[in-house]
């Protein structure tokens, strides 16, 4: 047995601590990715602090400088999460995010902080016996060229094209939520824009989270504009399944028009992909199929395709038209 | 143990408790978990202190193993021992290149065992086993199955089939066809994936008796694994006993023992007289426990203008591994299945470095039948015609290729009962008709056969105890499917007693010998020796036996004669929709009806056929290996990676069967009804999803990015 040291934090603090003071520790969440890992030999720490019981269990409404926000702990259950009232109501997007993903045995164990750190399921990062750039820097990239139905189409690098996992990160991009940490020079806000990173020449980095830094929350703006907010994800399987490509969406019409446009993509890059090109174009015109698709069209024209993953463009063409054409249709009904 | 068998040729049962819905005799076991699987047995069954072996697998597709450093894995806490191709026990017959483990340093294809570690636990075996440095020599590979690189023409496809057939003028009668279809239909590596994983307990004694290796293995045949494994290890058969109490699925992939088991049984002389147990994990067994080959079909049909077919072509490229021939049989269906004066089909194979395939349920029959039925959907679709009025207007009067007559051909009877039930008519002709919300709707179908076996090799043994009860034994294995409850009621109706008079034993090479849990054939052939046993006994002891008074026997009828066509068939019918938008397929409705001759247990049949067609339709839209040539291993290599359907998937789904009795066939009436399910499935889901969308889908699965233009 490889020998690994388990701590349960009782504070925060000391979490932080041992881990930061650690190269080779980790925070343990639901376990149900780590857990994984430690299996197929990715990853191998030898200290493993849970931080299952620290008191981030909360879903409370607070009073933001920039309005109402809901602070979620980080250690709230996925399941938890998408049963909300106020995630229901207030936040569609989110709950239905959540329900997307993985099973209802899954999302029990899961946590929020956990969710949003997942890794990629690029078959290569999780097979030891095959380079991959993430997974051992310097060792050169499988995906590209092998099984690459998963891969990414924006964003991606020489040394990496896998996709970010989470529907969960999707969803809180679009919502332009904020993630609350806790590093050993004490708190942070990151907007969530800013805590996934694109490959570039360092894969081995999903987040831009330094080593130790903890997710202790999530604040998301109640804002009026993701009460008209849902997610669409597309796959083959109709369920557990990850997605072949996501949409999270809000929106505000006035009358035909688009007052408010909120657009984010998952499955097509190393981050949730905040499609802020689409939303520039869409905002102020009247919303149809054919606008739709040029707004698509500009977000999608530095997309880099290939055999394996062209299909991803009109299928995300699609998959967002009718995520926008459903919400409008909601909205007058 | 009774002396020779007797030989009694079994005529037909009364029926009484056949036929009925016998809850399964062992569900209780099962779901409070008293069930024990391969490696749930210890020192109540004689495995006392067992050590656990991990196994170490090659990361190259081709070379040789230059050296193997135990040194780190030797020194972990808990282990016992490593073993590679230098420290191994020494095999005495070498000659199966899959089997043949740990005896020389070739390595043969990515996923070949090279080393095993023997620790205390699972813990330490798995951590010891990662830490084994095995060294190569390294030679260029071929992995990658191409249409021309399949030119080796195999002796037989499985299991002894003529590799090609050619009757009359094809090529003529091609040229002179009023209609021709000529495509490329493609399925890809599929894995059997059940649920238990092999696994495998051992030990290795030496007592008065002399040597004995104790086996529990989760297999579908006990007696094939011993005689497999016995002069292997230099031992006689009765010198190796298994048993396989439960055993959590197989599909076929443990239709025959794979390179596991002979790592279990080298690891137990090893560590002798300690017993080992060795689960494959997951991930291993894409690589060393079987797998259904991807299949290239090329069909050309030629019809008359009234869709009559005037010929049939049908010629399959796919691969086998260059350690051990597996020629999956793709094409022999196509040979039976419709009438056309002018057939041709045949096999050619890849031989490359890659893992061993093997059977997985309805070898031949699945990927075979899936290019001729989606080819015979775009025959009725060129014809214009109906695409049940074309298979109608297609059955042959006798089987084609044998000229022999058929005993029970009903598939006529299936395709309007199916039609009935599932609502064909009115279907709209034309395909893109049907757009419900965002789903263009459409429905399809496929025939379904697949031939009824009944092996050789039984024997059973019934015995009389006190008050009335009888001990029924025959070595038979229930991998799941209910072959326990199907035989005790077999048993009871040959005797003439009640179910709860029968103590069947099933499971163990102690037993009187059985066929393998495969070809569909497992309740037949057994069943057929039961009742000839239990007439043997009702001849020799009568209706009031003393307790003790004892039968051995076999069916002298086995095998049948080959002067008659035995086959079931079938007729599928699904419902496919398709997201204008994004693709995404899904099947709200799929639907079966069967000639199967008698159905047992309604109960167990109906999860066999519902299974089938699950498996099916699992294979239609998700199912695939995906190898990666580069490095010549499967990279989809777990069930996070590898789809088959869920839940969700899984919607109204139902089987049903003609009221029949095969008695021509087997005492009971009984035909086989393990694998038809999945048969002409994938086909029926393929030809709905054209009907809904007018996009014709050659190749599986039939994925969501057919459908958008992108592929």
């Amino acid at each position: 047995m490889r020998a690994a040291e388990y701590v349960r934090a009782s504070s925060a603090e000391e979490a932080v601590g041992l881990v930061a003071g650690n190269p080779d520790a980790a925070f343990l969440g639901g376990g149900t990715n780590l857990v994984d890992h430690l299996k197929l030999g990715v990853a191998r720490p030898d200290l493993l602090v849970d931080v299952r019981r620290l008191p981030f269990g909360g879903v409370e409404q607070q009073d933001g400088p920039d309005g109402p926000v809901l602070r979620i702990g980080a250690g709230v259950p996925n399941s938890d999460l998408a049963a909300d009232p106020v995630v229901r109501g207030r936040l569609p997007v989110l709950a239905r995010a959540l329900l997307a993903g993985a099973s209802g045995q899954i999302r029990h164990q899961a946590t929020t902080g956990g969710n949003l750190l997942q890794r990629t399921r690029c078959v290569y990062f999780q097979d030891v016996t095959t380079p991959c750039n993430k997974r051992e820097p310097g060792s050169g990239c499988s995906a590209a060229g092998g099984y690459g139905r998963y891969n990414a189409i924006l964003g991606a690098s020489e040394t990496c094209v896998a996709t970010h996992p989470s529907d969960l990160a999707v969803a809180l991009a679009a919502l332009d939520a904020v993630v609350v940490t806790l590093g050993t020079d004490g708190e942070r806000r990151v907007p969530m824009a800013d805590l996934h990173r694109l490959p570039e020449d360092a894969p081995e980095r999903d987040t831009t989270l330094a080593h130790g830094e903890l997710v202790t929350a999530v604040e998301v703006p109640l804002t009026d504009v993701a009460r008209r907010s849902t997610y669409t994800k597309v796959r083959d399987r109709a369920s557990y399944a990850f997605a072949l490509v996501s949409v999270a969406a809000a929106l505000d019409l006035d009358g035909d028009t688009v007052r408010e446009v909120r657009l984010a993509w998952g499955g097509v890059a190393h981050k949730p992909w905040r499609a802020r090109r689409a939303e520039e174009a869409l905002t102020g015109a009247v919303l149809d199929e054919a606008g739709i698709e040029a707004a698509v069209a500009a977000e999608l024209s530095d997309a880099v395709t290939d055999d394996q993953t062209a299909y991803k463009v009109p299928m995300l063409t699609g998959a967002t038209v009718q995520t926008l054409l459903d919400l409008a249709a909601e909205e007058t009904a | 143990m009774t002396a020779d068998p007797v030989q009694h040729t079994p005529t037909p049962i009364r029926v009484r408790s056949v036929g009925t819905r016998l809850e399964r005799v062992d569900g209780l076991e099962k779901v409070t978990g008293r069930a024990g699987y391969a490696v749930e047995h210890g020192a109540d069954d004689g495995f006392d202190g067992a050590l656990v072996a991990w196994l170490v697998t090659s990361t190259v597709a081709r070379g040789r193993v230059t050296s193997v450093d135990t040194a780190a894995a030797a020194a972990h806490d808990g282990v016992v021992a490593v073993l590679d191709h230098t420290s191994a026990p020494r095999l005495a017959d070498t000659d199966d290149g899959e089997l043949a483990i740990l005896q020389d340093p070739q390595v043969h294809f990515r996923g070949q065992v090279v080393a095993l570690v023997l620790a205390e636990t699972a813990e330490s075996a798995r951590e010891a086993a990662s830490l084994v440095e095995v060294s190569y020599d390294v030679e260029e590979h071929e992995a990658e199955l191409t249409e021309e690189a399949a030119t080796y023409r195999p002796d037989s496809v499985n299991p002894a089939f003529d590799t090609d057939s050619d009757t009359g003028d094809v090529d003529a009668a091609l040229a002179e066809a009023a209609v021709v279809v000529d495509e490329e239909y493609r399925t890809p590596h599929e894995h059997n994936n059940p649920m238990e994983p092999h696994a495998t307990t051992a030990v290795w004694r030496s007592d008065g008796d002399g040597e004995v290796l104790d086996l529990v293995d989760s297999t579908q045949a006990v007696h094939g694994v011993a005689s497999t494994l016995a002069p292997m290890l230099g031992l006689e058969q009765d010198q190796v006993r298994v048993r396989a109490p439960y055993v959590g699925g197989g599909f076929g992939s443990k239709g025959q023992p794979h390179a596991h088991v002979v790592a279990a049984a080298l690891a137990a002389r090893h560590v002798s007289p300690r017993p080992v147990r060795l689960a494959v994990t997951r991930q291993q067994m894409f690589a060393l426990t079987g797998y259904r080959t991807a299949t290239i079909s090329r069909m050309r049909l030629g019809a008359d203008a009234d869709g009559r077919l005037t010929a049939i072509e049908h010629r399959v490229f796919e691969q086998s591994s260059k350690v051990k021939e597996f020629a999956e049989q793709t094409a022999v269906p196509t040979r039976m299945l419709y009438a056309a004066p002018n057939r041709r089909t045949s096999h050619r194979l890849a031989m490359l470095d890659v893992a061993v395939p093997s059977w997985m349920r309805a070898p031949g029959e699945m990927p075979g039948v899936f290019a001729h039925e989606v080819a015979m959907d775009e025959l009725a679709q060129a014809c214009g015609l109906d695409p049940v009025e074309l298979r109608l207007r297609n059955e042959p009067d006798v089987d084609p290729e044998t000229g022999n007559p058929w005993n029970n051909r009903r598939l006529p009877e299936c395709l309007h009962r199916g039609a009935e039930r599932f609502g064909w008519a009115g279907r709209p002709a034309e395909a893109r008709a049907t757009l419900e919300g965002d789903w263009w709707v459409g429905t399809g179908m496929a025939a379904a056969t697949y031939p009824a076996y009944r092996q050789g090799g039984n024997a059973a043994r019934v015995t009389a105890l006190d008050g009335g009860r009888y001990a029924v034994a025959i070595g038979a294995v229930d991998i799941g499917t209910g072959a326990r409850t199907v035989l005790t009621q077999i048993a009871a109706d040959a005797l003439e007693v009640g179910t709860d008079a029968v103590d069947l034993e099933v499971g163990d090479t102690r037993l009187p010998s059985a066929s393998v849990a495969g070809g569909s054939s497992g309740t037949a052939s057994w069943g057929s020796t039961i009742v000839a046993a239990a007439q043997a006994f009702r001849e020799r002891h009568g209706d009031d036996p003393g307790a003790g008074a004892e039968v051995l026997a076999e069916a002298a009828d086995d095998p049948l004669g080959t002067d008659v066509a035995f086959h079931s068939f079938g007729a599928v019918f699904a419902e496919a929709r398709v997201h204008r938008r994004t693709g995404e397929v899904r099947v709200p409705r799929l639907f079966g009806v069967y000639s199967v001759g008698r159905v047992v247990n309604p109960v167990t049949a109906h999860s066999q056929l519902v299974g089938g067609l699950v498996m099916g339709l699992s294979a239609a839209l998700f199912e695939e290996s995906w190898r990666d040539a580069r490095f010549g291993h499967v990279v989809t290599q777990d069930l996070a990676s590898y789809h088959v359907a869920a839940h969700a998937d899984v919607r109204d789904v139902d089987a049903e069967w003609l009221e029949e009795s095969d008695d021509a066939f087997s005492p009971m009436g009984a035909r086989g009804i393990g694998e038809i399910g999945i048969v002409g499935t994938a086909a029926a889901v393929v030809n709905a999803a054209h009907h809904a969308t007018g996009v014709r889908v050659r190749s599986l699965p039939v994925t969501a990015d057919h459908f958008l233009g992108g592929r």
